[in-house]
């Protein structure tokens, strides 16, 4: 079968049956697409398909013939939301970090919080809580930090 | 500009961001085999029989046989078999090993094994097995009871099971090299790992290190289980003679592995009229599982904090954690405390209700402040910062005014005071003699420490205290990845001490290679005179003083105190609860990377609230059965409410830079908050999780 992976043109042979993400790890070697839970409900294996963010672990590979897909991989390294993660500590132990980049790149311009919450509502983190992950995608978007949002104060 | 103190740029390069960071899961070995491991489905019983009822051709199989030296996990006690030999203990113990060149294949395999089954033993408070048991007297409870001016207030709480769910699944790879094992993993504790090698494979295997790999969480959960998991691959490897890879699926590795030990407290609490504290009596029973594992030291830790951050001068707290036909339990973030810290909280509350009494005050009344005396006998210092956390957490969120406002509504406000030890217990510190190194480079210097990166920040947060202690950049320090060959041993990545012990050894060796330095640079030291090495070992405070027979004496180096407060929204019809904001006033020393800081703040608070509110698992004939993240469900986007993080200074002398431990602290506070908060409402609530179903069942008070 053939699809196109970050771009440029892939053949694959093998099951069709196989999962996306053993095919995207084990074959074409995008270990950036982490298994979390094989169940669809963590969102650490999430790969763009034909631009929408979709679970890799549940998908066989054959659906994706003649498809777009996009790991993290193909966004190469210098996207500004990968430095972005880094610097607002929205990655700690990074897990679910190619992931929810993935799952955020589908974010419109000028998006609320509650926007920015619910586009990643497929993705679980356990190190952050959230919160600096929506500092990382509201300053990568050029938003303000939310007026309600999450404040730091340090008093000495 | 000073590094410490600034939120500088992390060490971890952009690769977890990329995708170019190497987990275990991600690093293949030529020739590499997978493992599985085949695991009982009884809780208790005798293996009868073995069969394997598939073709064994290109299999290597492992049962405890095969084990060279010692079949035990070497941990607190040996009484954890690598392999289960005749008896089963509990559901999903490890019994046969098999690994295969095809995963497919290598799944496919069946293995059915025969139990003669014996009646199983799931109840904590019927268990006459008891693995530790501990007793911290102060004054005298049982004559503070007869003085005839007090009022007796008293409760049963409990706490559920929690399971880490750190979102990387256990993993290590286990390779053979010249006449020795390289073991490459997920995990908190390399060093760990070696001694529970040394012991299954003794003298004839030798030369083992263990390597660890950029690690997907831990949270106390891959404390101990990796030693197990290691211990299981290089078995495969030594047979095979090929690498061998075992990597968990979300289930086995929730099913299998370890969680947070449920809990039962009793408080029995003599109290004046006007609030203050006679006696407390308090009873905690844990539940230990099958296995010993790290039970004594949770317990204790529990036990510690059982009387929460207030001064009373008659205590009696006895603790028990015992057996039970259910897997091991162990390391969870806090360890002990949040169990025992909700239960005093909650109490507290109740208390106040029963004195008519604003429970603020009542805790105002009773909060420790310096020179007050812990339940075990320690004086505590100018960094108690009770009062302090108390204090602005109640002004800042405008609390008494939001209390009063919401009466009657479906919107309510609770808070929970609470500490936490930073570093090892007593004289745990002193005993564990952690190392530390610096070593210079062509470049700079480069730090040498068994402390793992796990998401916290160690790599970046050490190396601040380096580069401040030294005075050189920042950019020239390295840090090494943590290879048991390579780097110093300075004790396992747990017990919020990964900053303020082994950074303070760091911190040490900085002031040492300074003054070897002289007036050269790292670069130009080296270029004359070649390499330098400066290892140092941890020297706690010289006023410690601990005597473990009696549990009495300076229980930790120093606290953190916290304060949460908690606003929620409730659903009369569904019975669900709605987090709205938490502010989290905390007090750890002194910040060393603010934004690090404030996440470790935030996360903890995360996984408090999924441990007040959802996180349930259900045991069934002594097995998780909801073990998926389906239905085991921890906090997403849409269940965390607001978090508001206030960073409070009051340095610990003994700290690098003045910081004490931070990585525990923020779990104690948010599961009593929210419960207090629903109590407010008239919900009886004394148990978590508070799920809808449990609170449905909650009479209105």
């Amino acid at each position: 079968m053939q699809f196109t992976l970050n771009g440029k043109s892939k053949e694959i042979s093998g099951n069709p049956a196989a999962r996306l993400i053993d095919v995207l790890r084990e074959e074409c070697l995008m270990t950036g697409v982490k298994e979390g839970c094989g169940e669809g409900e963590c969102g650490a294996c999430t790969v763009l398909i034909d631009g929408e963010p979709v679970c890799s672990c549940i998908i066989p590979a054959g659906q994706v013939e003649g498809a777009d897909v996009v790991t993290i991989e193909g966004l190469g390294g210098n996207h500004p939301l990968q430095e972005l993660m880094m610097n607002e500590v929205g990655a700690q132990c990074g897990i679910c970090t190619p992931g929810m980049i993935m799952a955020a790149t589908k974010l419109g311009d000028a998006p609320t919080l509650e926007e920015v919450k619910t586009a990643l509502a497929g993705n679980l983190c356990r190190c952050t809580g959230y919160s600096a992950i929506y500092r990382a995608v509201m300053k990568w978007k050029g938003m303000p930090e939310p007026e309600n949002g999450d404040k730091l104060v340090i008093l000495e | 500009m000073a590094a410490v103190g600034n939120s500088v740029a992390r060490k971890d390069g952009i690769g977890k961001a990329t995708g170019a960071a190497r987990y275990a899961d991600d690093i293949v070995f030529p020739d590499m085999l997978h493992g599985r491991t085949i695991r009982s489905t009884v809780p208790r019983g005798r293996i009868k029989s073995i069969k394997y009822d598939f073709d064994t051709t290109g299999f290597t199989i492992v049962d405890y046989r095969d084990v060279p030296s010692k079949n035990a996990v070497d941990l607190m006690s040996q009484d954890q078999p690598f392999l289960a030999e005749k008896e089963v203990r509990h559901m999903a113990e490890p019994i046969v090993l098999l690994a295969h060149e095809n995963k497919e294949t290598l799944n496919a395999a069946n293995v059915v094994i025969e139990y003669e089954e014996e009646e199983p033993l799931f109840d904590r408070e019927k268990s006459d097995l008891v693995f530790k048991s501990i007793d911290i007297i102060k004054g005298d409870v049982t004559n503070a009871f007869t003085r005839d001016d007090i009022v007796v207030v008293e409760g049963t709480y409990t706490t559920g099971h929690q399971e880490h769910v750190y979102i990387e699944p256990n993993g290590v790879i286990a390779v053979p090299e010249g006449d020795g094992m390289a073991i490459y993993g997920s995990m908190q504790c390399p060093f760990y790992v070696i001694k529970a090698l040394r012991c299954l494979l003794g003298s004839a295997h030798p030369n083992v290190r263990v390597i660890q790999t950029e690690t997907g969480g831990g949270f106390g959960g891959k404390e101990e289980y990796p030693s197990m998991i290691s211990g299981h691959a290089v078995l495969l490897a030594l047979k095979s003679g090929c690498p061998v890879k075992i990597v968990y699926d979300r289930e086995e590795d929730m099913v299998a592995t370890t969680k947070r030990h449920p809990s039962r407290v009793r408080h029995r609490t003599a109290v004046t009229r006007d609030g203050h504290l006679v006696a407390m009596d308090v009873d905690v029973l844990m539940d230990g599982g099958a296995y010993v594992t790290l039970s004594p030291t949770v317990l204790s830790r529990g036990c510690i904090h059982a009387a929460g951050p207030y001064v009373c001068d008659n205590i009696r707290i006895q603790g028990r954690t015992v057996f039970t036909n259910t897997p091991p339990n162990g390391a969870f973030r806090g360890f002990g405390a949040p169990q025992t810290e909700f239960a005093v909280e909650v109490h507290m509350e109740r208390i106040a209700e029963a004195l008519g009494m604003d429970s603020i005050e009542l805790r105002r009344i009773n909060a420790l402040k310096p020179g007050d005396i812990t339940a075990t006998g320690q004086t505590l210092r100018d960094d108690c910062s009770a009062h302090m956390v108390l204090d602005e957490a109640v002004r800042r969120t405008d609390f008494v005014k939001k209390r009063e406002q919401w009466k009657g509504t479906n919107r309510a406000i609770g808070l929970s005071l609470f500490y936490h030890g930073a570093g090892f217990t007593g004289a745990g510190e002193r005993n564990l003699k952690s190392r530390a190194r610096l070593e210079l480079t062509p470049t700079g210097v480069r730090i040498a420490v068994g402390s793992t990166e796990i998401g916290q920040g160690t790599r970046t947060m050490h190396a601040q205290i380096v580069t401040d202690a030294l005075g050189i950049p920042y950019e020239t320090i390295e840090v090494a990845q943590p290879d048991t060959s390579k780097v110093a041993d300075s004790g396992p990545t747990v017990a919020s001490r990964t900053c303020m012990v082994v950074g303070k050894i760091l911190e040490d060796c900085a002031h040492e290679m300074k003054e070897k330095l002289g007036k050269l640079s790292p670069a130009e030291y080296y270029a004359k005179n070649g390499e330098m090495t400066v290892e140092r070992t941890y020297e706690p405070p010289d006023w410690i003083q601990w005597d473990d027979s009696l549990y009495r004496g300076d229980a930790y180096a120093t606290y953190g105190w916290g304060c949460d407060v908690v606003e929620l929204a409730f659903d009369p019809d569904t019975y669900e609860v709605k987090p709205i904001r938490i502010t989290a006033v905390q007090e750890f020393g002194r910040p060393i990377h603010p934004a690090l800081a404030r996440g470790q703040i935030e996360g903890g608070t995360a996984q408090g609230l999924g441990y007040a509110l959802l996180e349930r698992v259900v045991m069934r004939n002594g097995a998780m059965a909801n073990g998926q993240l389906t239905n085991y469900v921890i906090p997403t986007t849409l269940d965390m409410p607001e978090v508001d993080v206030v960073m409070m200074e009051n340095p610990y002398p003994g700290g690098p830079f003045g910081a004490k431990g931070l990585g525990e602290l923020p779990m104690d506070g948010p599961a009593p908050a929210v419960v207090n908060a629903l109590r407010q409402m008239g919900m009886d609530v004394r148990d978590i999780p508070a799920t809808p179903e449990h609170l449905s069942n909650c009479a209105v008070a």
